[in-house]
């Protein structure tokens, strides 16, 4: 009887695990608890378990130092840089503009106000990793007028509360952070892996609002005439874009001598900077040259396309870690919030203090799954799941459709964090022993983790949505009318669409790996990879700025020019605006992302 | 019973205190890793020192402000069973686990954190990076926000008690994530409105 339990600890800890947790105290320690419980039950059954289990009491004095390993971690720093930052801008009023004006570029289409949703949910995802700005600006703003002008109220709140998941997938996401750090890879790679999922599956999202455009018009109309405010002038603001894609192109290919890389950023910010200028000086000489329409939407897109520069862009140039870019972000979404005028002592206290308060209770789940870890690593529970998942059927593809399926499911008990603190650590081993690049696996884990965040129980998403949209029937303030509010039901089921979207992307993500192997450059043989090209590119002599070494090792495929890189078609030019760091032009090489 | 509850008053407005200040830790240590990343671009120079002293910031804050977090009632749970008991028995579960998985756990770690904290400070170890900070700070911040803990903890119990006896009302009573999520919502929208307002005022 001993000799049975002592050899089958490990499932037996992991069963008790989930009722420790389903009990309902606090999950830190109800973690660290089990680790406790278990190790005690585990030196006793040592000599009965035939060398499966490994711990003794001597063991324990590890902990001391397991704590200030997670302490010491720089990676996780950046969690409350980027919930701090997220939490000014949520203030900062910079979605509001946003939303009003996008709105009112896209409204005049049918579908127009959803895609304007989508448009700026994946804009401030590229800025700032929290859910909760996003939506709650989207639900105030865009879903009145929705209402207003008889959007379908499951459309209208699905793509409110799908938009405002991006923040999630899109760098940088506390998600990719996280998932980074637990995985052991450098989150600048995860960055780099996860731009191209994010946009596809953004494409993914104005896609379902095309297709519900075209089969029921009814459901998405375009704004009416007298809703219009800002006039006309799109054809501005199209000249407008040009000169920037034509400038930063220009850009781009003069820094390229000497930037290498590096251009496609630093080519994307010389055309943004020279058409704000422009705009700057248009408005305030009073010459007028372009459309009111084309100055508003250029004076709004500046400050998160300033944002963007300083946290991915000093990230993917190598200025900044990822942590310090969080820390850049921080101080720009400081500053954005002085310029107007909605910075006091009351919103930065506010701010440190829910950024304490969620730093401590993430940390301390770590701390938990650091003492559940001792004990389950000492009763061999990674080689029991290793074992377990190595031997399912379908090799790498079967480990990833079943991963992916138990990670959804879990994801209806387990919020996020705990995921990624129990779960994930688990998986390195058996995916590393199938050969499955971590940081591909990291987004796949990071696409399939974001449907939690649209449905039940951990559907913040959802919740926020909820807060802010009118629950009862209303009189509307602008056409007086009496509106009926949006019940709770409709919100959820509004979400269900995306979830199934979401599903699908998980498949293609798996099924397409280059989306996300670019990050290394070429898509080479993954086991033959670790080429570390010191200095990446013999035309850019010292474009790495040295820095790259606190970032994880660069690792990069060989230098190649002339090649054109698998994806690089369908990846816009690099100066389009907003998207730095994408891969260049087919005629540049590579994608080359420094990390 | 009033002795004791007397004394969890103490001990929370301690931890409240202490909670309350750490907060602007983070805000420094934002400074100066924005400082550092600029500084090196700017001068090439950096620091291991400066390096460090970030999350020796960062881990001062979060270990001291977890007592903050667990009066408030702040550490997430897995509510989904929970959520269902009725409030007697929550509170019985909550007793429980205060008792038997937080009070062992923190006990054993601070317990284990003193030598180790000692060690460092006796042996005057320094980090092993060029220039790095000495290391028994850090160390220390690790064994105080586990002490803080113990004591939370035993102020918890106390009013734990003193609710079930019906000597307390629960001054955190228990609300669902969900809940949580669309409380924090209605706050955020009617902030964002009072800033906007503000800034209205101010333009006239």
């Amino acid at each position: 009887m001993m000799e049975l339990i002592a050899s089958n600890m490990a499932p037996i800890m992991f069963v008790s695990l989930i009722g420790f947790l389903l009990l309902g105290y606090p999950v830190a320690f109800s973690l660290a608890a089990n680790g406790l419980v278990f190790f005690a039950i585990g030196v006793w059954l040592a000599p009965y378990s035939g060398g499966t289990i490994t711990l003794d009491w001597s063991l324990l004095g590890t902990m001391p130092s397991r704590l200030f390993g997670v302490m010491a971690n720089e990676t996780l720093l950046a969690i409350p840089f980027f919930t701090f930052m997220g939490i000014v801008l949520e203030r900062s009023g910079m979605a509001e503009d946003l939303l009003d004006t996008v709105g009112q570029l896209f409204g005049p289409i049918r579908g127009g106000l959803a895609y304007a949703v989508i448009f700026v949910g994946a804009l401030l995802a590229a800025t700032t990793g929290v859910v909760a700005a996003s939506v709650i600006a989207m639900g105030l703003i865009s879903l009145p007028i929705m209402l207003r002008y008889g959007y379908d109220r499951r459309v209208a709140s699905g793509v409110i509360a799908a938009s405002g998941t991006l923040a999630q997938i899109i760098p940088p996401s506390l998600v990719l952070i996280v998932l980074a750090d637990q995985l052991g890879r450098s989150v600048g790679d995860m960055y780099a892996g996860a731009i191209i999922p994010g946009l596809v599956l953004t494409g993914l999202y104005v896609l379902y609002i095309l297709t519900v455009s075209i089969l029921r018009p009814q459901w998405v109309p375009a704004l009416p005439i007298e809703a219009r405010t800002l006039g006309h002038g799109v054809t501005s603001l199209m000249v407008a874009l040009a000169a920037v894609v034509a400038l930063g192109y220009g850009a781009h290919l003069w820094l390229y001598e000497t930037q290498g890389a590096n251009a496609d950023i630093l080519g994307a910010t010389v055309g943004v900077v020279a058409i704000y200028i422009y705009a700057l000086v248009d408005k305030t000489t009073g010459m007028n040259t372009m459309s009111r329409l084309a100055q508003q939407v250029i004076m709004v897109l500046i400050p998160p396309l300033a944002l963007i520069f300083l946290v991915l862009g000093t990230i993917f140039l190598g200025i900044a870690t990822p942590t310090e870019g969080g820390a850049m972000g921080a101080i720009g979404s400081l500053v954005l919030a002085a310029m107007k005028n909605r910075l006091n002592l009351t919103v930065i206290r506010q701010a440190l203090t829910s950024t304490t308060r969620l730093s401590a209770f993430v940390m301390f789940i770590l701390i938990g799954a650091r003492m559940f870890s001792l004990t389950f690593y000492g009763v061999e529970g990674h080689k029991w799941v290793e074992h377990l998942l190595v031997g399912l059927p379908g090799g790498q593809t079967g480990f990833l459709i079943i991963v992916s399926v138990l990670v959804f499911l879990l994801a209806f008990f387990l919020d996020f964090f705990e995921l990624a603190f129990i779960i994930v650590p688990l998986l390195i081993a058996p995916a590393e022993a199938l050969g499955i690049d971590l940081i591909w696996f990291g987004i796949i884990l990071a696409v399939n983790m974001q449907t939690s965040f649209m449905h039940p129980p951990f559907g913040f998403a959802l919740f926020y949505l909820r807060s802010v949209a009118p629950r009862g029937s209303y009189v509307d303030k602008v056409t007086g009318i009496k509106t009926a509010g949006v019940s709770t039901g409709e919100i959820y089921w509004g979400a269900v669409p995306f979830v199934i979207i979401q599903v699908f992307m998980v498949g293609i993500v798996i099924a397409f790996p280059q989306m996300v192997m670019h990050y290394k450059g070429e898509v080479v043989d993954p086991s033959t990879i670790e080429i570390k090209v010191p200095g990446f590119a013999p035309m850019a002599p010292g474009g790495g700025t040295g820095v790259g070494s606190t970032l994880g090792a660069p690792t990069l495929g060989a230098p190649n020019f002339g090649t054109p890189p698998a994806d690089g078609a369908a990846a816009p030019a690099p100066a389009t605006g907003g998207l730095p760091a994408l891969p260049g032009a087919p005629q540049l090489g590579a994608p080359v992302i420094n990390p | 019973m009033q002795a004791l509850l007397a004394l969890s008053r103490g001990i929370d407005n301690v931890t409240e205190f202490i909670g309350k200040s750490v907060i602007w830790l983070i805000f420094l240590a934002i400074l100066i890793s924005a400082g550092n990343a600029i500084v090196r671009k700017l001068f090439n120079w950096s620091s291991n020192s400066l390096l460090e002293l970030q999350w020796y910031l960062f881990g001062a804050a979060f270990l001291l402000a977890s007592a903050y977090t667990l009066k408030s009632n702040e550490h997430i749970r897995i509510d989904i069973v929970y959520g269902m008991f009725s409030n007697k028995i929550r509170q019985r579960i909550d007793l429980f686990g205060h008792v038997f998985f937080l009070l062992p756990f923190v006990v054993l770690m601070t317990w284990l954190l003193v030598p180790y904290t000692w060690r460092a400070y006796a042996n005057g170890d320094i980090s092993t990076n060029a220039g790095g900070l000495i290391i028994w700070p850090a160390r220390a911040f690790l064994l105080a926000g586990f002490g803080l803990l113990i004591v939370q903890a035993v102020s918890e119990i106390i009013k734990k008690v003193a609710i079930i006896r019906g000597d307390l009302e629960d001054p955190y009573p228990f609300i669902s994530a969900h809940e949580q999520a669309e409380l924090e919502g209605a706050a955020l929208a009617k902030e964002v409105a009072e800033l906007e307002k503000l800034n209205a005022g101010d333009r006239k």
